[in-house]
């Protein structure tokens, strides 16, 4: 194993643990002191620093909300002072008013600390040409990945998104041997240079991919596997937090939150009651040692477990496990919950489809109507139509042992539905209700 | 000798919706290939359009750099009397050796109805009609 910090990654975990209290206390202390927010939100919540007197004890404060970031725009949460900010992020806004984060030297230093870690844990240092396909900008992918490459020594290609045959070209001419970017990107550049006769297989030296941002799944690593030659590594993180700051190591086994940085809880999102490892719930996180934009318990929203174990690579710190969707992008069909996620984890496993596709959902009188659309992989066409009707009926067979509701399939032509540069968006909900 | 008689037809793979139809004879009538004989063959979101052409891989290269998925598949063409009884004569010569119709069309040839088969044992069905005194179609004949 190689580690960026040897020293924290194997830490024991009761010294983990330990050091994870101090910082809690620390910046339990600082915040009831000097945020107005926090204050009050614990002061609400009845709760004082001097309470929180274990590790465990962080299940005493309230959580903190998106919409506290919305209702505070745009900097209103700030604790450090005006001149020590050094940087701005701004989200997309696509689900709303756009958040602002901000940050400190110190707090730019620790996003790049954490993914040094995390992009040394997938094999990558000196040598390595990291492309980087993530949008540069506003958005923290880009300048995120940047900042950690360059740390490890390696070399980088700051591509961002767009212009996908120049990518290509580039990627063959520098040797990059390693990509960052969404999961959707890569499926795309991948089809993109197979158009335009290059084998990322065999004709580049890309061999790791560092991908996030948007849900994928396993079957989609064996795909990238076996058509792209490309090892996939999962990265996550959310502006909120600074941006991208965890990913998997080589033994792929879940994604290492480093615990001096983060404080990961997993809680029942109806009850927000604290659950055990190995349980599935919504993801909460405190960031320990953030400056500009202090997070405690922040309500991230994503669907995912912890695992507690140690790695098979000899990390301590907790893994989470991919995530299985959001709780705000949940579908209730039929009054039963339906992640898009799942829909595309039981639809990557079926050979004939070329794994894009797109879920509607409309309102026929009083029952929800959920169509999947998807494409039919080219050498899966039959000249029999029985042959396609069977294509369909298994789909929709998968899909309904997968998701415990009817969906009806519908087959599209190869590369008739839409592909994404960003973050995909495979649910058009017509449904008013 | 029966290879001369089977006929590359070329099968395409479409979304059952307003426009799919025209987007695929466009792309023939530009690249000038010229359709002998067609079937469109339905099922509720999708359809496989079956034809005869001229030039059957120039066809299949437009329609594959469309994006369509497309897919040569062997059919035998079936001269037929233009009369009262001509299907039912060769309907009778395959059922009577056990050889089953998949699917077929028909299209009024030049000299001849022409009934075009997707069968089972294509060999078979080839072997039978002519020694049931019938005949068919190679290829250069269509048209």
């Amino acid at each position: 194993m190689h580690c960026w910090d040897p020293r924290i990654e194997t830490m024991q975990k009761d010294d983990l643990e330990r050091l994870q209290y101090r910082l809690l206390k620390t910046l339990v202390y600082r915040l009831y002191s000097f945020s107005d927010f926090y204050h009050r939100r614990m002061k609400e919540a009845g709760v004082h620093p001097d309470d929180i007197r274990t590790l465990s004890d962080i299940r005493l404060l309230p959580f903190m909300y998106k919409h506290d970031l919305r209702d505070n725009y745009p900097d209103r949460l700030f604790c450090a002072p005006h001149d020590e900010l050094v940087r701005y992020h701004v989200s997309s806004g696509t689900t709303g008013k756009p958040t602002v984060v901000g940050y400190t030297r110190r707090d730019l230093d620790l996003w790049t600390t954490s993914l040094a870690r995390a992009l040394t844990s997938c094999g990558l240092g000196r040598g390595d040409v990291i492309q980087v396909s993530y949008g540069y900008g506003l958005f923290t992918g880009g300048l995120g990945l940047h900042y950690g490459a360059e740390r490890i020594g390696a070399a980088v290609l700051p591509t961002s998104v767009g212009n996908t045959e120049r990518q290509i070209e580039l990627m063959q001419d520098l040797k990059a041997t390693a990509i960052a970017c969404t999961p959707s990107y890569l499926i795309h550049i991948g089809e993109a240079a197979e158009r335009m006769g290059i084998s990322i297989k065999n004709d580049t030296d890309l061999r790791s991919a560092i991908i996030g941002a948007e849900p994928w799944s396993e079957s989609m690593r064996t795909r990238i596997y076996e058509t792209m030659g490309v090892r996939a590594y999962n990265i996550y993180g959310t502006s909120e937090i600074s941006g991208p700051m965890f990913s998997e190591c080589t033994a792929q086994q879940g994604i290492h939150i480093w615990g001096d940085i983060a404080y990961p809880e997993i809680i029942d999102p109806v009850t927000g009651e604290v659950l055990e490892p190995g349980e599935s719930g919504e993801l909460v996180m405190t960031v320990l040692q953030k400056e500009a934009l202090p997070m405690i318990r922040y309500r991230i929203g994503d669907i995912t477990r912890i695992d507690d174990e140690t790695c098979a690579c000899g990390r301590t710190h907790p893994r989470i496990q991919r995530i299985t969707g959001r709780v705000d992008d949940m579908l209730i069909i039929r009054g039963i919950n339906v992640f898009p996620s799942a829909v595309e984890h039981a639809l990557l496993g079926i050979p004939e489809l070329a794994g894009h596709f797109i879920i509607e959902v409309d309102r026929k009188g009083s029952l929800d109507d959920m169509i999947v659309r998807v494409e039919v992989a080219p050498e899966a066409f039959s000249d029999r139509i029985n042959d396609l009707i069977n294509i369909k009926k298994k789909v929709e067979h998968t899909l309904k042992s997968a998701l415990n509701v009817a969906v009806v399939v519908e087959l599209a032509e190869p590369g008739s539905l839409p592909r994404f540069e960003g973050k995909a968006k495979r649910v058009i909900d017509r449904r008013v209700i | 000798m029966q290879e001369e008689y089977i006929i590359k037809q070329i099968s395409v793979f479409s979304e059952n919706k307003p426009g799919r139809l025209a987007a695929i004879a466009e792309a023939l009538q530009k690249s000038n290939v010229n359709i002998f004989a067609f079937s469109i063959a339905e099922a509720s979101s999708f359809g496989v359009v079956r034809a005869l052409v001229d030039n059957p891989g120039t066809a299949r290269s437009v329609l594959e750099n469309l994006g369509f998925a497309v897919q040569f598949t062997d059919v035998i063409a079936v001269r037929m009397k233009d009369e009262p009884g001509g299907l039912h004569e060769v309907a009778r010569i395959l059922g009577d050796a056990g050889i089953n119709i998949e699917y077929a069309y028909a299209y009024s040839g030049r000299d001849a109805a022409v009934l075009i088969l997707r069968v089972s044992q294509a060999g078979e069905a080839i072997s039978k009609i002519q020694a049931a005194g019938g005949s068919l179609l190679r290829e250069s004949d269509l048209g």
